[in-house]
């Protein structure tokens, strides 16, 4: 049936409908009052427990000791990525090589053998000099001196981090426009000047998301440093309930707070995005509103007419 | 180099992509304050060799000079140093490019873009440089854009602000390759006009262009290319009315249409 009636005035507009959406509302309801009756009712969750240790001192210690660790290891290891990244696109092939075996060697090793590797280098180089190869020698340190728990841990986490930053930011780079790098050499920048006043700054769009992940990856992988002796958040949690079995609260402490700075730095990513985006928002352009049928109807009329 | 010193002088240049040889020896000069038009059918290899003059591609033989400086060498006694990226880029500065897809910097407003080239190459004093690319703003029609970005320009905008990013390097030589293929036809003429307005003040310009109109009102002299050579070269007049050349004729009539 076709519809070129075109003597009737009054035709309104029905929108569509979308039952599908609210029979979905209904399921996702009742799962989540399900869950949320069982965590109230089942006393097994402890939560008398859970509030009794969230503040605890050995927590929050814990919890300071994760965000630093996390914290410096990725300031290290974004920096380590973009040299990286920026080192593996050199036309000095030695360079490129170099970057490229670096990131063979940290993605290829497990973090857990990179950091018992660094925390026990003294076994290796029990001494550690710095001077000229073969000549004199102005510095002498003991290793196991220089290598704390503290520091292994961040050679550890950081050298890691930087060899898979650097295939994020080599990402980055790669998205943007050849042309973008061409234009600025046009107007006279050398490749290193193109590539950190004009490529860089527009890969970041690319490179944020991925580097959010890592972040949060960050988070838990640094509870592997407990294999080296060091303590952070979730090693305060299982030292608390291999001493008073609350086993089930002391982890719903840990994943709270987990939980809760995911959320910050997802806050926290949102802004970055937003300002890396500068120039690439989608863009208003003036446009003339599509017309409504029955304003298309009247042109066609007046047309007709 | 003698009293007559051509802004351009390209001597037997040849290029190739591997196997495929793309120029096949192109010689011409291109006198200072004049306008060289390249035309010729894609593939013919006019963006290439446009690209060659600022060393954005490098040549595999013969010659060329800018302003009297040899493009890629310096020569010491019969010897032919190649240069490095720093000598390159500082050649670079000297000769304007406009590209087909405009390439601003999409991430900095449209007076960062103009100001962007001064202010890293030269170190540039950052008022003088405001003045210089509000003045070629201006000129161009866009003084009331400057803190747009360019995503939120139309296409022949875009391309008078790449016009005036270039020219904000004081440039000795101007090259367009195709600054309006990539436009919608009703925003070609505000471009072209603005081209016009600058060979009108003496600017050295080879382009690359489709445009026969601008080509037979603006252009000094032709050059049609075709296949990776140079097949006719003359005045407007000759070249695009009177070709002599059945692969010229063959071309101008497949454009004409």
């Amino acid at each position: 049936m076709t519809d070129l009636d075109r003597s009737r005035d009054d035709l309104t507009v029905v929108p569509a409908r979308y039952p599908g959406r609210w029979a979905a509302a209904v399921v996702m309801l009742v799962i989540a009052a399900l869950i949320g009756i069982s965590m109230v009712a089942n006393e097994r969750f402890g939560w008398d427990v859970v509030a009794q240790y969230l503040f605890a001192p050995p927590i929050v210690a814990g919890l300071m000791t994760t965000l630093m660790l996390t914290g410096a290891s990725m300031l290290i290891g974004i920096v380590l990525g973009i040299l990286l990244a920026v080192g593996r696109l050199s036309p000095n092939p030695i360079v490129a090589g170099a970057a490229w075996l670096y990131s063979w060697f940290f993605r290829g090793t497990p973090l857990l053998v990179q950091l018992l590797f660094w925390f026990f280098l003294s076994a290796l180089y029990p001494k550690i000099v710095l001077g000229v190869p073969f000549g004199p020698e102005w510095l002498h340190f003991d290793t196991n001196s220089l290598i704390t728990p503290l520091t292994a841990a961040l050679l550890g986490l950081s050298l890691n981090e930087g060899a898979y930053m650097s295939e994020i930011v080599r990402a980055g780079i790669i998205a943007v426009p050849r042309g973008q790098t061409e234009a600025a050499e046009a107007i006279g920048m050398t490749r290193m000047q193109a590539m950190f006043r004009v490529v860089l700054p527009q890969a970041m769009r690319v490179i944020i998301p991925p580097t959010g992940n890592e972040v949060i990856g960050m988070l838990k992988n640094t509870s592997l440093v407990l294999v080296i002796g060091y303590s952070e958040l979730m090693t305060a949690t299982q030292s608390i309930y291999a001493r008073t079995f609350e086993t089930i609260p002391m982890l719903i402490v840990a994943a709270i707070w987990y939980l809760v700075m995911t959320a910050v730095l997802s806050i926290a990513q949102h802004y970055i995005e937003k300002r890396v985006g500068r120039g690439f928002e989608q863009t208003v352009r003036v446009q003339k509103p599509a017309m409504t049928v029955t304003e298309a109807i009247a042109t066609q009329r007046r047309v007709k007419a | 180099m003698n009293a007559y010193e051509p802004m351009l002088r390209a001597i037997e240049v040849r290029k190739s992509y591997g196997h495929v040889e793309v120029l096949k020896g192109i010689s011409l000069d291109i006198p200072r304050g004049s306008v060289a038009c390249l035309l010729g059918p894609s593939g013919s290899g006019k963006s290439t060799f446009l690209r060659c003059i600022n060393h954005l591609e490098k040549i595999d033989g013969g010659e060329m000079w800018v302003a009297g400086q040899r493009v890629g060498y310096r020569r010491v006694g019969s010897r032919l140093h190649e240069l490095k990226g720093r000598e390159i880029a500082k050649a670079r500065a000297a000769i304007g490019m406009v590209f087909q897809q405009f390439n601003l910097f999409p991430h900095r407003t449209v007076l960062e873009n103009v100001i962007e080239g001064p202010l890293v190459t030269r170190r540039a004093n950052k008022a003088d440089t405001v003045r210089t690319a509000r003045e070629l703003l201006s000129r161009v029609g866009l003084l009331d854009k400057v803190d747009r970005y360019p995503a939120q320009l139309s296409g022949g905008q875009q391309q008078r602000v790449a016009i005036a990013r270039a020219l904000c390097m004081d440039p000795e030589l101007m090259l367009f390759d195709e600054p309006t293929s990539a436009l919608d036809p009703e925003l070609v003429g505000e471009v072209l006009d603005v081209m016009k307005d600058l060979a009108g003040r003496g600017m050295s310009m080879v382009v690359v262009t489709h445009e026969m109109g601008f080509a037979r009102d603006v252009a000094d002299v032709v050059h049609f290319m075709a296949d990776g050579l140079l097949v006719e070269s003359g005045p407007p007049s000759q070249v695009i009315d009177d070709p002599q050349h059945e692969r010229t004729r063959s071309f101008l009539a497949k454009v004409r249409e």
